[in-house]
């Protein structure tokens, strides 16, 4: 595909996607988003810039390899699990060190904890496991193009 | 190396470097450490003092972390670890500069460690699991050499059947188990009399005794073992001679109280084990391979035990623990001492070597030793533990005359096989070896077969020790009563020392004779049926049938596979639909406007996909329904559901984009009617099952559960959310883990497929 008008606005979508697939992983907890989702609109906006701009230029927007992300990923869902087996002893019990419950029943502070790694986790583990097919894919069907033109 | 460029000098010289760290002791040490650990217990245990330890598992199904440290398994874990503590010196010499050494090394741990369990392991499960972890590393350790062909092929056939034998084993043990009532193996000895008096001790019996003459190389699975020679030497030392193929052994006399006694007891293992013991101390004089040599003497020592085991008794116990012990100082210093001979002049076959005495004197004396003590001379520990056996052989209530007559012919090869291996490389004139200058090699290497061999000497002249630390413990364990008599040297005249030089006369006839037997025991080799043979016809037979179930299974046709699976399921939903007592849906139609327009749209969608020609086409009307069912899910406020269904169905947009240019180009699709009335049979069968569904009213309990729950508890106010990283984490953990793997599989097939398109041109 080689349109200007897509590869100029891909640069411009590709941190906009991101933001926005953060922010729907950070919601996720109380409004509609999450981990999963989160890395599936991610995963979108490399795909986009693959389409528009080229696998090489993909690859060096995802800056890491697709198959460490999702390795990474697998590693933050075991951490998360630790977390709460080091903390109360269940593993993949919740922990969320910086909430604070007040006496009405309503609670204050940051959601981050173990919850949040492990939905982190699975954010990382979708963007790396689709890009990584998605790149594979592109690589193999442009070779074989190229082969052909030979 | 003869053409070594600079490159190759560099990568050499790393590896060296790397080999040469102090850390490869540290196994050693370990084992030396666990040694000393054992030994602590040696006093109490003979007391009958018996440590026991155990950790709840699976307390539901009665199964438990349980170990036992009776005198068997304490002798056997100081077997393990007293030798393993040499083999590891050994090994750390013998592979001192290869990169490979780290990876042996924690292999032969392992294995050390799950051959520590299964002999101190107190229930059944945890023996098996033990017994299993053997099996595992001693594949990984059998084909060590991997790039080889030779290997491979060994440590599949020892994987095979060792591994059938397991499952054998698991069988009887289960059975043996829920016959008695606990899987704790010192209570299913207790249990003997009901475990002999049930109708399925044939059962349990059989598949016990299948795992352990396959694990111990018993006829007619005996060739495993020597076949398991293609693993380096240190791991030829540890496991084919003191430990694993002992492990059937160990398990035959840790049953002993439970199973013995029967006459299916006496007539299985008295006649397999004394026709093993013959047909292997035939075939090693066959060889000229000293390592396949005593591969085959370590056959010959495990159906001894086997026999001996079978005959029954406290004398015969005695007999055989004694000739365990002996068996395990002398088999594992000539094992080592043979890589020592191999090391130092290049070859281990004994028709290449000879005269080596001389440049090598300390080799020679360490194999003379441990050698004496095979042939059973005076006064070596070798020779008590052959009196024994003639004592327990001719006291047999079981054919005494053709028990104690086997035991001669193969005392007798073995009497010969000794002096293959300590004459023949030694002495007569020496001749040009495979390595210029042969010597003695380092340390490292001849201090653990120095110690082996030294013990085979000092057990004989100080049998009082032995019997107290070692001996009396074990057949108190496994016979149920103390030793009878007294471990000596001399007995005075008798019969066991009259059959004692009967042997020796014999195996001096046969030693003169090697060279004969050997002829014409190649000559005859071809033309005799060999049972290695069944296992191959067998192994060709299952590749057969695999080769012909794929064929037709896996045909390669993405249609036809994707029928089989729609009309499995729809057999499957059919048969409970009409099995079932559920109540046909009723029809209650109350659709609104934007209902109609979802309709629409998804009809609009499939009609375009049935009848496009144009692949591009098919795939965006496929998004089409993929969106129209998002917004299904929109409506009724499953938003994430929405979300998801959305982004996947861009996503398969994409992917299928990028696939479609490798797909052959198709004028249109055919219509099958077959095709269509699977389709329609799944179709209605999926449908009719929502419907019903809706019909009977769902339990809400769940749904109650979560919404109540999920903002107090887990602090978090979206439900789906919270579910699938708190409440069911576990499974989206397991989830998130697929998709890796999923990932991972993916990329391997693309990118094999690549290489091949690449090599292929």
């Amino acid at each position: 595909m080689n349109s200007l008008i897509l590869r100029t606005a891909s640069r411009l979508l590709l941190p906009l996607i991101l933001v926005l697939s953060v922010f729907v992983f950070w919601r996720g907890h109380n409004e509609p988003g999450g981990g999963f989702i989160g890395g599936l609109l991610a995963a979108i906006a490399f795909a986009l810039v693959e389409k528009a701009q080229g696998l090489e230029a993909a690859r060096k927007a995802l800056h890491f390899r697709p198959q460490s992300i999702a390795a990474v990923g697998l590693g933050c869902t075991v951490l998360g699990g630790l977390w709460g087996a080091f903390a109360y002893g269940y593993f993949l019990k919740g922990v969320w060190p910086l909430i604070e419950k007040l006496p009405d029943g309503s609670k204050t502070g940051l959601p981050f904890g173990s919850i949040m790694l492990f939905d982190f986790g699975v954010f990382l583990v979708v963007l790396g496991g689709v890009c990584g097919i998605l790149f594979a894919l592109e690589d193999v069907v442009a070779n074989e193009r190229d082969d052909k033109e030979d | 190396m003869a053409e070594a460029g600079p490159e190759t000098v560099l990568v050499r010289k790393t590896v060296l470097s790397h080999g040469a760290g102090l850390w490869r002791f540290i196994p050693a040490l370990v084992a030396a450490a666990a040694t000393l650990w054992f030994a602590q217990f040696i006093g109490p245990v003979s007391h009958g003092d018996i440590p026991e330890y155990v950790a709840s598992w699976v307390p539901q199904l009665g199964i438990s972390f349980a170990f036992r440290l009776d005198g068997l398994a304490l002798a056997f874990a100081l077997l393990i670890c007293g030798i393993g503590a040499m083999v590891f010196l050994y090994a750390s010499a013998y592979f001192r500069s290869d990169r490979r050494l780290l990876s042996l090394q924690l292999s032969l741990m392992a294995f050390a460690v799950s051959m520590v369990g299964l002999t101190t392991a107190d229930d059944a499960i945890t023996l098996f699991i033990f017994w299993e972890g053997t099996t595992v590393t001693s594949f990984l350790l059998i084909g060590f050499d991997h790039e080889k062909e030779k290997s491979r092929r060994a440590a599949i056939q020892a994987l095979i059947i060792t591994g059938a034998g397991g499952l054998a084993l698991f069988a009887g043990l289960l059975v043996m188990g829920s016959l008695v009532g606990s899987f704790r193996l010192s209570e299913m000895n207790l249990a003997g009399d009901v475990i002999r008096a049930s109708p399925l001790y044939p059962v349990i019996f059989t598949l016990v005794i299948l795992g352990c003459f396959t694990k111990s190389a018993q006829w007619p699975f005996h060739f495993w073992l020597p076949g398991a020679m293609a693993a380096p030497t240190p791991v030829s030392a540890y496991l084919h001679s003191a430990t694993m193929v002992k492990a059937g052994v160990f398990l035959m006399a840790r049953f002993t109280p439970a199973l013995s006694g029967t006459d299916l007891w006496t007539w299985t293992l008295v006649p397999v084990g004394a026709f093993t013991m013959i047909l292997a101390s035939v075939w090693a004089m066959r060889q000229t391979d000293l390592k396949l040599m005593l591969a085959f003497t370590t056959v010959m020592g495990l159906s001894m035990m086997t026999m001996l085991l079978g005959i029954g008794g406290p004398y015969a116990v005695a007999a055989a623990m004694t000739f365990l012990l002996v068996h395990a100082f002398y088999k594992a210093g000539l094992f080592l001492s043979v890589g020592m001979i191999e090391k130092g002049s290049g070859s281990r076959d004994y028709t290449e070597i000879s005269g080596l005495a001389r440049a090598m004197p300390h080799t020679a004396t360490v194999v003379m030793l441990a050698a004496l003590s095979m042939a059973g001379m005076i006064p070596f520990f070798g020779f008590i533990g052959k009196e024994l056996i003639y004592e327990s052989t001719a006291h047999a209530h079981f054919a005494p005359q053709a028990v104690t007559a086997a035991a001669i012919l193969a005392n007798a090869l073995m009497f010969a096989c000794s002096g293959m291996v300590a004459i023949r490389p030694f002495f007569f004139r020496p001749r040009a070896c495979p390595k210029d200058k042969p010597a003695d090699p380092g340390w490292a290497l001849w201090l653990g077969p120095t110690i082996l061999a030294a013990l085979g000497l000092l057990c004989g002249l100080f049998p009082s020790a032995v019997e107290h630390v070692l001996v009396a413990p074990m057949v108190q364990a496994v016979a149920g009563e103390g030793l009878p008599g007294h471990l000596a040297l001399w007995h005075g005249p008798g019969l066991p020392l009259y059959l004692s030089l009967a042997t020796f006369a014999l195996g001096f006839v046969l030693y003169l004779l090697l060279d004969a037997i050997h002829t014409g025991l190649a000559a005859a080799e071809p033309k005799l049926p060999r049972t290695e043979s069944w296992y191959d016809g067998f192994m060709r037979g299952l590749g057969k049938v695999a080769r012909r179930t794929s064929v037709l299974v896996q045909n390669g046709n993405m249609t036809s596979y994707l029928r089989r699976t729609f009309l499995a399921l729809a057999a499957v939903i059919w048969i409970a639909l009409l099995a079932g007592t559920a109540s046909w849906p009723g029809f209650r139609l109350s659709v609104e406007a934007i209902d109609w327009a979802i309709f629409t749209i998804i009809t609009a969608s499939i009609v375009v996909v049935l009848r496009t020609a144009s692949r591009l086409t098919g795939i965006t009307a496929l998004g089409g329904i993929g969106s129209g069912i998002a917004i299904i899910f929109v409506i009724y406020g499953a938003t994430d559901v929405a979300m998801t269904q959305l982004f996947v169905e861009i996503l398969v947009v994409i992917f299928m984009a990028i696939a479609m240019v490798r797909l052959p180009r198709t004028g249109g699709v055919p219509f099958v009617p077959l095709n269509a009335v699977v389709a329609g049979i799944l179709g209605v069968a999926v449908s009719v099952t929502l419907l019903m569904v809706l019909g009977t009213g769902l339990d809400l309990s769940l749904t109650e559960f979560f919404e109540e729950n999920s903002a107090p508890v887990a602090l978090g106010h979206n439900i789906v959310n919270v579910i699938l990283v708190d409440f069911r984490g576990l499974d989206t953990m397991g989830e998130t883990a697929v998709i890796a793997i999923a990932a991972i599989a993916a990329y391997a097939v693309l990118m094999a497929g690549r290489k091949r398109a690449r090599g292929g041109e």
